[in-house]
């Protein structure tokens, strides 16, 4: 049942992603790529991670994706789809992305610990939001608030950078 | 006999589990989407008593019939599309405007338990943050249905729209904080269960084992357990639900925030280029907003399916159905809260909501976390 629903999702998420950069109308790709992390968000939950999965819906979905489109709609979106498909720029991508895919593989494959099968996660009986907060709090701490403390000064930053009659 | 192995395979686990959610999530959309219906009947008649009118009575008793003639209404009604739209979008923005509000009811506990099932169709330990990540994905709707009608004043109404959800949930999300320090979980169920132990949320003077907070037993087994840490927590339970409650206003967008479908600017809003069952989807869609925020504020703060001095559903059936009608019955005391706010102020303007939300509803619920985290401190000291 879990590998059917791995399947299923990994198809959409992936599906939806080719959408972002084939839909030649940016709100058609927007909305693609809200199809795609909801997608991810079901993947994580069906690893057991509904923290992380439902924060990928509240974060990604609910509001970064808000914000993209709300911006989108304010701009003008003829020019950007009356733009052509060019040709030599498909085929370059794709060369790239070929022998990039290639690259990882390879190396993936020579690691000695490639074949190596990781043991399922013990399960401690608490929800895996008290896990979360309790890794953070404690073991990640010091980590956990020089995050805080990066988040806090791009804030200040943007308010910084948005005030234009700053003197 | 032949009945016998029939029903073994119905009691078995995995099976059990699927039919009686199954049943649960039929029973509670019928009893939500009847509420809903009945809940527009309730707007009229109540705006009808608040302006000394008489409202909808030609429609069977009282006009009690009138949710099926308006319904029947939009059903046969010519669905337009007007040139220009964008068409895929055009249609399925009135479903994702409805879907989202129908999902939060996934978590929400409507009752204790019945014959030993739990009442609420998905027990999550991460109740709350189900119902802020699905009630966001709501904004879509409205967004995508002014956006798609390629016409000003529906658009107007869903950048509106977008921006108001956008900054109140930021306050939405902040003023239940508190709710979680003190109970210190973040499922729906064991809030209600921490409620029923040591008294609602926004009242909790009576109980009956009137510990105080969960890891420090104070004089359990009083009736009237207020105590100084109950006393000195109500503070901040009573400014987390009165900015919780205007927070919702304006995610469910009701006067005094209905600014996306303002009238007298902007027509109708996001739906005015909608007609027929897709217009009745939106409108469908805001009182199903409506009652599953209601929901949640019943669950968060009005300790969920418990009355003081009635037991829960293991003491039988009966009770397990008096709980399950106590949380809709609560439900509906907060839905005649809204209906009455909606007629009785008049509408803030656009840029007056943005700043009330911004600059006084975004500190209040941050600091309130501080003050909570500051009498938990000194409750535990």
């Amino acid at each position: 049942m879990l590998t059917i629903l791995f399947w299923a999702f990994s198809v959409l998420m992936l599906a939806a992603a080719i959408a972002v950069v084939v839909f030649r109308n940016p709100v058609n790709s927007a909305m693609s790529l809200v199809l795609s992390f909801l997608a991810l968000a079901a993947l994580f939950i069906t690893l057991d991670a509904f923290f992380i999965g439902i924060i990928q819906v509240l974060v990604y979905a609910g509001a970064v994706m808000v914000l993209f489109l709300f911006i989108i709609m304010l701009l003008d979106l003829k020019a950007e789809t009356r733009r052509r498909l060019n040709i030599a720029a498909l085929a370059g991508g794709l060369a790239v992305l070929g022998g990039f895919a290639v690259l990882i593989t390879q190396i993936i494959k020579s690691l000695p610990s490639s074949t190596d099968h990781f043991p399922t996660l013990a399960r401690t009986g608490y929800s895996d939001g008290y896990e979360i907060g309790m890794t953070l709090f404690t073991d990640f701490n010091l980590p956990f608030q020089i995050i805080g403390v990066l988040l806090l000064v791009s804030t200040v930053g943007v308010v910084t950078l948005s005030r234009r009659s700053l003197r | 006999m032949s009945l016998m192995p029939s029903l073994d395979l119905f009691l078995q686990p995995e099976i059990f589990l699927v039919w009686t959610s199954a049943l649960k999530t039929f029973v509670i959309l019928g009893v939500v989407l009847t509420m809903v219906a009945y809940s527009v009947w309730a707007e009229r008649k109540v705006s009808a008593f608040i302006q000394d009118r008489i409202g909808p009575n030609r429609v069977g008793w009282a006009g009690l019939i009138q949710p099926v003639a308006d319904g029947v209404k939009l059903l046969l009604k010519e669905n337009f599309v007007p040139g220009g739209v964008n068409k895929f979008f055009f249609s399925i923005a009135p479903s994702l405007a409805m879907i989202p509000s129908i999902l939060v009811l996934a978590v929400l506990p409507f009752g204790s338990s019945l014959f030993g099932v739990p009442m609420v169709i998905a027990n999550l330990d991460i109740g709350v943050l189900w119902v802020f990540a699905v009630s966001s994905l709501g904004v879509y709707g409205i967004v995508l249905a002014g956006w798609a009608s390629n016409s000003k004043y529906p658009f107007l109404g869903g950048i509106r729209s977008s921006s108001q959800m956008i900054s109140y949930e930021l306050s939405l999300g902040l003023s239940v904080v508190p709710v979680f320090m003190i109970t210190g979980t973040l499922n729906l169920g064991e809030i209600v269960q921490y409620q029923v132990d040591n008294g609602w949320m926004v009242f909790p003077a009576w109980f009956q084992t009137g510990a105080g907070l969960r890891d420090m037993t104070t004089e359990s087994g009083s009736m009237f357990g207020l105590d100084l840490g109950k006393t000195l927590l109500w503070i901040p339970m009573m400014i987390s639900f009165v900015v919780f409650i205007i927070a919702m206003f304006a995610e469910t967008n009701r006067i005094p925030f209905d600014l996306p479908e303002a009238e007298q600017e902007l027509v109708g809003g996001y739906h005015t280029e909608y007609s027929s069952m897709r217009f009745a989807l939106f409108f469908l869609g805001e009182y199903a907003a409506m009652i599953a925020g209601s929901g949640v504020i019943v669950t968060l703060f009005l300790g969920g399916w418990s009355l003081p001095f009635v037991p829960d559903g293991s003491q039988g059936w009966f009770w397990g159905l008096v709980n399950i009608g106590t949380f809709f019955a609560k439900i509906a005391a907060i839905i005649f809260f809204f209906l009455w706010v909606r007629w009785t102020l008049p509408r803030f303007r656009f840029d007056q909501l943005m700043k009330l939300g911004w600059y006084v509803f975004f500190e209040v619920a941050l600091i309130n976390i501080f003050l909570t985290a500051g009498i938990l401190a000194y409750l535990q000291s």
